[in-house]
């Protein structure tokens, strides 16, 4: 059976990047990714903080750019999802849904995927009213009212685009103030009209058995209790590790996402972590391109012991 | 390849089939759906003659999303004789469509 040097896991900016660096070292690469590549950033309108694009770039536009990058080098892709990684001492074993494949090391980018509230009703309404993106699905409520749940960056963000919309859009946030940036808050009390924040308040329910219809609040503070009907809900409160398949004995953070040092590296050997699924302060894709970078660098140099 | 269809073409491409449909509601700004759009395509290769696989872009047609109460995409909905058997709603996996088409469509 084959062995690969590296078996990169992931299709957003960190696995593209470790591929390509594996790729230039001059090493065998297998690369699975579940959907097509891209990850989270095809979920981004305007990308205004990677390097070399003053005047932003759109996510999707960014991503069609990393893959044509790649297109001199042939990585064999599996377009499958992971479910097991078995790890050995020289190499380790990945389960995928048809095949298993053997690499010298594995490199982890299967980055984050927005969290739920958890709520009865959450799942069944998905596409019925719910979801997880303003970008795709805004257009659909048009001059209707709608919530948004969250406070940091993403949840003001998407909010303000949701905003030139909807009729009516009601910000739910579980704390006094919001987290997100003052650049972003600022814009949402401009927009008063439209933008209606709603503090110190939890949803407890969610109503509508075809489509969306109410939402059960509660505020934190006066336990006051009260319905609110509505079209559409966004929820943004956060993002969680994907990785269901993780092996036992990986160091893990609090949160679930990836421990790793300065070179990616995990407590295993010859296991790199590198994008969204560490456990990092900033979750951005130049970061994302900085660890996939680092980590492809690192397992090179681990791997010129199998090519001495 | 899937092929686009559009709203005035609905009924009698899909709704009159005489083999099951996969429609794939999507948009040109839709991140998702670009995750998706490959899967779709490739599907449309592999179940050819079995299964028709085409795509509807709902900024341009309006009603037939309307029609299915479409509020998100991508949504993809698979018709047998004119008749909804299964819809799904955001990026899924090639194997969870696959599974689908086998399991609901050719069943």
């Amino acid at each position: 059976m084959k062995i690969y040097d590296s078996l990169v896991i992931g299709g957003g900016p960190a696995g593209i990047t470790a591929v390509l660096y594996l790729m230039r070292a001059g090493y065998s690469v297998a690369w699975a990714e579940q959907l097509s590549p891209g990850g989270q950033v095809l979920l981004t309108e305007s990308i205004d903080n990677y390097p070399g694009f003053p005047d932003g770039v759109n996510g999707w536009e960014l991503v069609e750019k990393m893959l044509a990058h790649l297109a001199h080098y042939s990585p064999e892709r599996y377009n499958q999802a992971v479910s097991a990684i078995e790890v050995g001492t020289e190499q380790h074993t990945v389960t995928l849904e048809t095949e298993q494949l053997i690499a010298r090391t594995v490199i982890i980018c299967s980055g984050a995927t927005h969290r739920k509230l958890g709520l009865p009703n959450e799942q069944k309404l998905v596409g019925r009213g719910i979801s997880y993106c303003a970008l795709c699905d805004g257009n659909f409520f048009k001059n209707q009212d709608v919530a948004v749940i969250g406070g940091g960056n993403s949840a003001l963000e998407e909010a303000l685009y949701l905003a030139k919309l909807v009729r009516k859009l009601y910000l739910i946030h579980r704390r006094d103030v919001f987290r997100g940036d003052k650049v972003y808050q600022d814009k949402v009390l401009f927009l008063a009209d439209k933008i209606e924040p709603v503090l110190n308040t939890v949803v407890t329910s969610i109503h509508g058995d075809d489509v969306l219809e109410s939402l059960s609040l509660c505020n934190v503070q006066t336990q006051e209790k009260r319905e609110l009907k509505i079209d559409g809900l966004f929820i943004f409160v956060g993002f969680e590790p994907q990785g269901q398949f993780l092996p036992a004995g990986l160091a893990r953070d609090p949160l679930g996402f990836i421990s790793t040092d300065a070179e990616m590296r995990t407590n295993l050997s010859g296991i790199y972590a590198a994008g969204d699924i560490r456990s990092k302060l900033c979750r951005q894709v130049t970061t994302a391109v900085g660890d996939g970078a680092t980590a492809g660098h690192a397992a090179s140099i681990y791997l010129e012991q199998f090519h001495a | 390849m899937a092929s686009p269809i559009i709203d005035a073409d609905f009924e009698n491409t899909v709704l009159k089939s005489s083999i099951p449909v996969l429609v794939d509601f999507w948009a040109p700004w839709c991140g998702p759906c670009r995750a998706v759009g490959p899967i779709v395509d490739e599907l449309a290769t592999e179940f050819a003659d079995k299964v028709l696989v085409v795509k509807m872009n709902v900024d341009e047609n309006p009603a037939t999303p309307t029609k299915y109460g479409i509020r998100a995409i991508p949504t993809l909905i698979i018709f047998k004789g004119g008749e909804v058997i299964e819809q799904i709603t955001g990026a899924v996996t090639k194997s969870t469509i696959k599974d689908m088409l086998t399991q609901k469509a050719l069943a």
